[in-house]
């Protein structure tokens, strides 16, 4: 290893070893409460005695006061604030230890959104593309297509995603189909920018050429415009994918759907299993990074092949 | 087409321009007059805004003039560059970054639907031309600003147009490399026996390449004088020291400074 990946490799540590700390230290005033009640109900004596005087009292003061309490602040059943170790360890037993084929695995719920998401990503990125090389080619589609596509994104997704999900089971509709198409209404927009500005981005001088050589529209945008745009494509489709992820779980909040990360958040939240939804949030973000990471790849490798990247 | 120095390949009658900015007008081109026969090096000269790219812009078709006419080739400019009559070098290389050097010669061939076989071989003829061989597997970025330039005149050469424009192609180069692509255009001139319309704000640049020097001035952009250069057509470097060289040189930079005077 040389030395600056070396730094950077105890730099990362460092930060993440204060996040952790962080965590475990947050953990301690968010669950005190609960864990005096239950200390109180086995035997201990706390102070103050009464669940009704602690109440009223900071967080804080009856961690100073009920010192013996902090270790099992960090092991709760239900706690506010599930440890990270507890977090860890229901993510190992719904990964490694449960068959992927079970309802309480998260590699199957995992799988359900993932699809959702992979599909919707496909349509929005499609129907991106689409938009956007109308935007370039027709100054029609810019000034009416443009201001929508901006009004789209500016309504919260949360509202919109129930009425989606109506309107397409009225007309029969249902399953992963609903949950794709707002993952896509998510996913199309930056798409969309990003394809624009990309198509756009060869200069004056560029089309004076193809000019010159009497190049036709189709010529100029295949040769000269599409992959111009390449590198603004995958930026977008970063974004767009992470956006996808968010849809998707988002599609499941709604419907009460039985599969799927946002299952799996919304049922944790009835029955108060804050460490199952720790997990499944946990889930969503490592999915979210490793798409963007598989993205980031294809990318170098795209871009090195065409002699863009160095 | 009859012997060389005796066809018209462009002629300017009263050309005039004026675009329309928010500004006001601006009158770019003012009563231009001018005959270029084939195989002739035009050099245009004179300050910025005095017309010069814009006058090879209108012949390149890339303009359109407000009046006057003006023949390419006995064709509108608009005509001769459907016909691909010329090749035009801009200041900036240009060169598609996600292409090699043999890709980015072979743009205006794939466009203009050559075989194949008949782009490797062109390929190969116009990277000799601009001394390149060997260099055409490998990307821009790669290549010293002046070898992206050789390959930029390489890939307006590609198509066997009669004629070469080129705007300012070595205005962003130092002048040790410029002075050896001078030479070398000069060369490729004489090979190609090709009619070049070059601007350029440099004096000894003019004066070394061209047959016929376009002194033009700002203002309204018009031509304040055109010298037919008594050099010989073959030019070694160190003609630039020579008495005749000096005294086209002065008649430049007096047309210049006749151009400002007016002001």
């Amino acid at each position: 290893m040389s030395n600056g990946a070396f730094k950077a490799f105890w730099a990362v540590l460092t930060v993440l070893a204060i996040i952790v700390a962080f965590w475990y230290a947050a953990c301690i005033p968010m669950n005190i409460k609960g864990v005096l009640t239950e200390q109180e109900r086995a035997g201990a004596v706390v102070q103050p005695p009464s669940a009704k005087d602690r109440r009223d009292l900071s967080e804080f003061g009856l961690v100073l006061t009920n010192s013996f309490a902090i270790p099992a602040t960090w092991d709760q059943d239900r706690p506010r604030l599930p440890a990270p170790h507890q977090v860890a360890v229901e993510m190992w037993e719904t990964t490694v230890q449960k068959k992927i084929t079970s309802k309480r695995s998260l590699v199957y719920h995992a799988w359900v959104t993932l699809s959702a998401t992979m599909l919707g990503f496909a349509i929005g990125t499609g129907l991106g593309i689409v938009l956007a090389v109308g935007i370039v080619h027709s100054r029609v589609m810019d000034l009416s297509v443009m201001p929508w596509a901006i009004v789209s994104q500016t309504i919260p997704i949360i509202a919109l995603a129930p009425m989606i999900i109506v309107v397409l089971y009225s007309v029969g509709i249902q399953g992963i189909i609903p949950k794709a198409v707002i993952s896509a209404y998510l996913s199309f927009f930056p798409v969309v920018v990003g394809m624009v500005k990309g198509l756009r981005s060869p200069d004056a001088m560029q089309l004076d050429l193809l000019r010159t050589y009497n190049a036709s529209r189709a010529q100029g945008f295949w040769k000269l415009r599409l992959p111009a745009s390449l590198p603004y494509l995958f930026t977008s489709l970063k974004i767009g994918i992470a956006a996808s992820l968010v849809g998707a779980i988002v599609g499941e909040l709604p419907t009460g759907a039985v599969a799927g990360l946002g299952a799996r958040l919304l049922a944790g939240s009835y029955y108060g299993q804050t460490v199952q939804i720790w997990s499944a949030l946990f889930a969503a973000a490592l999915l979210a990074a490793s798409l963007v990471g598989l993205l980031g790849l294809v990318e170098r490798k795209v871009l090195k092949r065409m002699g863009v990247a160095q | 087409m009859t012997t060389q120095g005796t066809t018209t390949v462009i002629e300017a009658k009263a050309l005039d321009l004026t675009f329309q900015t928010n500004d006001g007008p601006i009158h770019a081109l003012k009563d231009v007059n001018l005959t270029v026969d084939k195989g002739e090096f035009v050099s245009f000269i004179g300050p910025s805004g005095c017309g010069k790219t814009t006058f090879l812009r209108c012949v390149a078709a890339l303009e359109a003039p407000t009046g006057g006419t003006l023949t390419v080739n006995g064709m509108t400019p608009d005509e001769a560059r459907r016909n691909r009559a010329y090749g035009y070098v801009f200041q900036a290389a240009g060169l598609y970054p996600w292409r090699t050097i043999a890709k980015n010669i072979k743009l205006p061939l794939e466009i203009m639907g050559y075989s194949a076989a008949e782009q490797d071989e062109r390929v190969r003829n116009v990277l000799e031309l601009v001394d390149l061989e060997g260099f055409g597997g490998k990307f821009p970025w790669q290549l010293s600003g002046g070898m992206q330039q050789r390959a930029s005149i390489a890939r307006a050469l590609a198509f066997d147009a009669d004629i070469l424009l080129m705007d300012e192609p070595f205005g962003a180069l130092d002048e040790i490399v410029r002075d050896h692509l001078n030479e070398q255009l000069l060369a490729l001139w004489a090979r190609t026996e090709k009619t070049i319309g070059f601007v350029t704000h440099s004096i000894p640049e003019a004066v070394y390449l061209s047959t016929k020097i376009v002194v033009m001035s700002p203002r309204p952009g018009r031509i304040t004088d055109v010298i037919d250069s008594p050099l010989p057509k073959e030019r070694p470097l160190d003609i630039r020291d020579s008495q005749e060289f000096i005294e086209v040189a002065h008649r430049v930079r007096e047309g210049l400074r006749a151009g400002h005077a007016d002001e």
